[in-house]
């Protein structure tokens, strides 16, 4: 009796789909790592002056949280079409729109980071001596790195995912196999895809986990500090929001 | 100002707000399956979440929904529907999707909200012989009520949004006309469909905020 091939009965699971496939699937993996790795390094290097900024008062974090709050709340399918005039069918699209997203984590991480640092530290380093950008390189940005950190983890995250939605311009990743398998019902593909994104996400937020831990050695020498690690996972309580559509 | 112009006749255009596929009978279906969502969520997700709060228990579970929530592509679970036997039935692979998405918000900003409540206060209200319904209703409630809206707040926003990535796969809402407009190359209907998705998200998110305010148990606000 002959095997029916998998491809041919549609099953969930298709080892030949793999086999056959292994080149579009790579392709389509690189892609999405692409558009997240820039997105969010983009995204970093945005948020880091605007955060900044919204620490000189209530004068600049009023609309520099407003603003990014309001982008916040524009689902992805908007936010990629109302691009689409300014970018048309590229990459770039997918790539602003992402960064406008991570905005709104990375700037309010940032902030609290910084916020929390405690005045003894701030006070001690300038009776040392220290100027306001050496007060900031050395004292606060360190003391300030696990929400920071905390924040680059989320937005990451959420950035993966969304990142499927780019399938719209046909810059999605994997995103695009999943649109690409829907009009024939190609289970495989599907599967594989979302699969592939949810690994994608996972080992993203490990790595950024360990680069987190090589940067804050200081805060495994104390049982006290390691004793709560989910609460800094968590990131801070307060916006405890999904970035989905 | 060319694309601007023309989303704007587009949208002032009777035409395309009548009819099966027009605006007005999209914006139904979005409010439809948002509001039915929204509501079999919050049956779900603050029961489970305020019990879990009073008790104390089950901390690792509301916070790692809200991860994994993140973690998962919307898009991914539509089109996961759509290559099985659920795609004939209607709205509901729209709704199942919307409510999964919906539930990890309300369940981990309510489940914070009352873990966030003073402890000392509960000892107090506990001392003054408070049984658990009471210290319920009238302390932990009151007090973890800004959480709550804020989880509500959330979860609707990304249900407006959700139900917008269902055209992707071809199911209903508002999120059709920006996909009838890419397949016809009508960068101003994109535009136009895109204007009135990020318009009622952006309304949803005022009346909610608006209602928070009217409904707060403690009138007075606690600072974001």
């Amino acid at each position: 009796m002959a095997e029916q091939s998998c491809l041919v009965t549609n099953d969930w699971i298709c080892g030949e789909y793999l086999r056959s496939r292994s080149q579009e699937l790579a392709d389509a993996t690189v892609q999405h790592i692409g558009i997240t790795v820039v997105s969010v390094l983009i995204g970093f290097a945005v948020a880091f002056p605007l955060a900044l900024l919204a620490r000189r008062g209530p004068r600049f974090a009023a609309p520099v949280l407003g603003l990014t709050t309001v982008l916040y709340t524009v689902p992805s399918l908007a936010m990629f079409s109302l691009l689409l005039p300014l970018f048309g069918l590229s990459a770039a699209l997918v790539v602003t729109g992402l960064v406008l997203y991570s905005l709104t984590i990375l700037v309010r991480n940032i902030l609290a980071g910084l916020d929390a640092v405690p005045q003894e530290a701030k006070e001690a380093a300038r009776g040392m001596g220290y100027g306001p950008g050496r007060l900031l390189w050395e004292v606060e940005l360190p003391l300030a790195l696990p929400a920071v950190m905390a924040g680059l983890r989320i937005a990451t995250v959420s950035t993966v995912a969304l990142t499927t939605v780019g399938s719209l311009v046909g810059k999605g990743g994997l995103g695009n196999l999943i649109e690409d398998a829907l009009p024939s019902f190609f289970k495989a593909q599907v599967l594989t895809a979302a699969v592939l994104c949810v690994v994608l996400a996972v080992v993203a937020d490990l790595l950024l986990l360990g680069l987190q831990r090589l940067l804050t050695p200081w805060t495994r020498i104390s049982g006290a500090v390691e004793a709560a690690p989910a609460k800094t996972d968590a990131g801070p309580p307060a916006p405890a929001t999904v970035k989905a559509g | 100002m060319g694309v601007i112009g023309d989303a704007w006749t587009w949208l002032t255009t009777g035409a395309n707000w009548s009819g099966d596929g027009g605006a007005a009978h999209r914006l139904g279906e979005h409010l439809y399956v948002s509001g039915v969502s929204l509501a079999v969520a919050g049956a779900i997700a603050l029961p489970i979440a305020l019990y879990l709060g009073h008790k104390g228990k089950g901390g690792a579970l509301a916070v790692n929904l809200s991860n994994v929530g993140r973690a998962v592509p919307v898009f991914a679970v539509l089109a996961l529907f759509m290559v099985t036997s659920l795609r004939n039935s209607g709205y509901w692979p729209t709704i199942i999707a919307l409510v999964l998405f919906a539930v990890p918000p309300l369940l981990t900003n309510a489940y914070v909200g009352m873990r966030e409540v003073d402890r000392a206060v509960v000892e107090a209200a506990r001392g003054m012989g408070m049984s658990g319904g009471q210290l319920f209703v009238r302390v932990e409630l009151p007090l973890a009520y800004p959480m709550i809206m804020t989880g509500l707040r959330s979860a609707a926003v990304q249900v407006v949004a959700t139900a917008s990535i269902a055209a992707m796969v071809g199911l209903g809402g508002l999120g059709r006309i920006i996909t009838a407009g890419f397949n016809t190359y009508d960068t101003a209907q994109v535009f136009a469909g895109a204007v009135l998705v990020a318009g009622l998200a952006l309304v949803v998110e005022g009346v909610l905020v608006g209602l928070d305010r009217l409904l707060s148990p403690l009138r007075r606000r606690r600072p974001a």
